[in-house]
This record gives structure tokens, sequence and C-alpha cells, in this order.
């Protein structure tokens, strides 16, 4: 693209007042964002995760989650002799983190949980009114003004993902950080997290790892026999989790 | 035209259908949102208005632009891919002000910060760095030995470039 002196004293300006809209974090389009342009997921790399709870507190401050709700959260798997199953606990969601563990011998581990954004989405399918919907990037949202309250969703969502807003009588759930990923920057959990156990990843791009992490890595989606094409996908899961 | 001789009636019944269809389609027009339907069932503006919501963390990009400094520091030590904001919160604001030392971000507190990530727990990945904060620094603050943009002892003792992450000691 040839530039001469007069356009590009033209467009300096208006790219400062666009970044700083950004910034600034008020309504704005992302015009250059291509919806057919990308396919969204998440990598999560359980022996990376350490149970700090920073993507519980990102996410509930990024997005003003209510108090005592999630849209992301941590839980932690403790897996004793003797026991058939594993104790999973999630005090507060893990947003203070996790109390030591009381028996050091036993195998434990931590697993972030949040939307699978499913392709085939159970919640989507039981919406009456069409409030709930996949975006053409794959990310499933909830449109809050046609949302009745219902809570078909809620009841549909087989990995416990959606809430009824306390004070919006409608339903609320990840949105991938909607407004952050079509402005170029990555989710607010996977900003946040200190390990980089959390990843965001575009399908579509040939460039992005995570082609390479699903070929080289021991990968596995939650609940897989309920085929609703998860994209959240977690490194080394164990088999006692649900 | 015998067939229609007594079916006035029938008529009158089919116009009324007709009229509550056009009254629907009219009605219709009114309520449906014109961008319901664009991508599928539903309103395709919602994308929109979601993707528009204020944006509260600025991105680790955002601060390396100012903040090379502390970015080149970081780089050499361990917590080289812990991003800003994972410590010192959303910054947004911060880094969009006309005058960024007014919104001045508030120095987290060591002792609580590190003890979220580093306290021992079992649960933890055994290559983790973690201590009992009480046993390790008796309550002291973690900042009172290590540097937080790089931990490690020697860059705190000599504030020079610490060696590579996984050099020889």
């Amino acid at each position: 693209m040839n530039i001469n002196r007069r356009q590009m004293l033209i467009l300096l300006p208006a790219a400062a007042i666009a970044w700083k809209s950004v910034l600034a974090g008020t309504p704005q389009d992302s015009p250059n964002y291509k919806m057919s342009d990308h396919w969204w997921g998440m990598l999560i790399d359980i022996p990376k995760c350490i149970g700090c709870g920073n993507c519980v507190r990102a996410c509930s401050n990024e997005n003003a989650v209510p108090k005592g709700y999630f849209r992301t959260w941590v839980e932690r798997y403790q897996v004793e002799e003797g026991r058939e199953n594993p104790r999973v606990d999630s005090p507060n969601g893990a947003i203070d983190g996790f109390p030591a563990n009381t028996n050091p011998n036993l195998k434990s581990f931590f697993v972030p949980k949040l939307c699978n954004h499913c392709a085939d989405s159970p919640c989507v399918q039981v919406c009456p009114v069409g409030a709930t919907f996949v975006s053409p990037d794959g990310v499933v949202m909830v449109d809050d003004s046609y949302c009745l309250g219902c809570r078909y969703c809620v009841q549909a969502c087989p990995y416990g993902c959606r809430y009824l807003h306390p004070e919006k009588n409608t339903v609320d759930k990840c949105t991938l950080c909607y407004h952050r990923i079509t402005k170029g920057l990555t989710t607010a959990c996977c900003e946040n997290c200190p390990t980089g156990a959390r990843k965001l990843v575009d399908f579509k791009d040939p460039k992005d790892p995570v082609h390479e992490f699903l070929r080289q890595n021991n990968v596995q989606v939650l609940k897989p026999q309920m085929a609703t094409k998860a994209k959240v996908y977690y490194k080394d899961l164990d088999g006692s989790v649900r | 035209m015998s067939v229609f001789k007594d079916a006035g009636h029938l008529f009158r019944f089919a116009g009324l259908f007709v009229l509550a269809f056009i009254v629907f389609l009219v009605v219709r027009h009114f309520v449906v949102p014109p961008s319901f339907g664009q991508y599928g069932h539903y309103r395709a503006a919602a994308i929109a208005e979601i993707a528009s919501r204020p944006v509260k963390f600025a991105g680790h990009d955002t601060c390396e632009a100012c903040h090379s400094d502390v970015a080149d520091k970081k780089s050499k030590g361990k917590h080289a891919h812990v991003n800003c904001e994972a410590c010192h919160g959303a910054q947004a604001k911060h880094a969009s002000a006309d005058d960024p030392s007014t919104v001045k971000p508030v120095l987290p507190d060591t002792t609580v910060l590190c003890a979220r990530c580093h306290t021992a727990s079992a649960a933890k990945p055994k290559d983790f760095p973690q201590v009992v904060p009480a046993d390790h620094s008796n309550g002291m603050p973690c900042d009172t030995c290590h540097q937080p943009h790089n931990p490690s002892m020697d860059a705190a003792a000599a504030d020079v470039p610490a060696k590579p992450v996984g050099g020889a000691k």
C-alpha cells in the first residue's frame, strides 16, 4: 500500500483515536474483524495449572460477573486410595485459590472449567426464542434483549456453564471475551494466567500453534459422549474428570 | 355458477383469513428486528452489541509499549511468561488516560500476591517452585529478598542481568 504524506497525516490521528477507544473500553466497532476468518477455541494444559485462581478473578473483573456466580472456575480433584470416585472441591469457584491439601500423598490436580463453546451445542438447540446462538466464528453467546430467563439452556448445558443473572434475570455465560478477541486481544483469563495453562486458539488460522499442539499431545474434550463438538481441549486430562 | 350459488359465507370467511394474514405480515415486519435470521435463528446485531462491551485489561503489549525497561528485566527471569496485569490488575484506565500518571496503579502486597501462586500444595506441578510462607520467610514481605520482576536471588543481590533460566549455578 502506498501512502503519501498527506494521507499519512490524515490516517494517524484517526488511528490514534480508534486505539484510544479500544483501550478506554468505550463502545465501538471492530472494523477490521471478519467473523468468517476465525473459529475460536481454547487449550487447557492441566499439568501447568497451579490453581491460583487468577483466571477466575480476571474474568469476574473483566465481565462484571455477579458475586457468587462464575463464567470460569477451577476444580481440584483429589483421588484418594481406596475410593472409587475422586473428591472434587472448588471453594467459591477458586476465586481465592485453594486451601492446602489435607493429604499430600493422594493424586491431585486442578481442572479449570469454562464454557466449551460447542459447535453443536445443546443450549442453543433448546432455546425457544433464539436468544442463544453460535456465532459464525464459533462463540456461543446470549442475546440478553431476547432472553426470557426460562432456564432451559441452564438445564441443557452438560458442563454447568450457565447461570441466571440475579439482576438482569436473563441467562449469562462466558462470551470467550468476545469484546476482546474481536479487537486482537486475548481473553481476560488467558491474559492473566501466570503459567500459560490456558491459551485462546483460532482453528481457522493455519499459523496458530494449536494444530501442532493437537498433534503432539494427549488431548481430550470434556464429556465427548455428549457429541457436543466441544472446542475446549484439555491436555493430559485424567479419566476421573467428569 | 350453481357451484358458488350458496357459497357467499365461505368467501367472507376466506376474506377474513386473507385480512388476518396481511395483519400478521405487517405486525411481523415491525416486531422482528431486521437482523434476525441474517446468520441463523437469532438477532445478528447482538454479536456487535456484545463485541462493544468495555475492555478492562489492556493486555501486556500495551504495557510493554511504555514500560519496556520492566519488560526487559522480566524477560531475563523466571517470570518472563507472567503478564503484567496478572499481578498489577486491570490497567486499561491507566493505559488510556491522557496522562497515565494521574491513574496510578496500586502496588500489590507481595505477602499476599506471591503466596497465591507459590504456597505449597500437593496438587501443583512438582517442578513448580513452592514454599510454606510461614516457614520460608516468617511473614516478611517477599520483596524483602526477591525482586518480583526477576525473582532469582542472584538478580536481587547484584541487580545485574540474571543468569539464563536453567543455567549452571
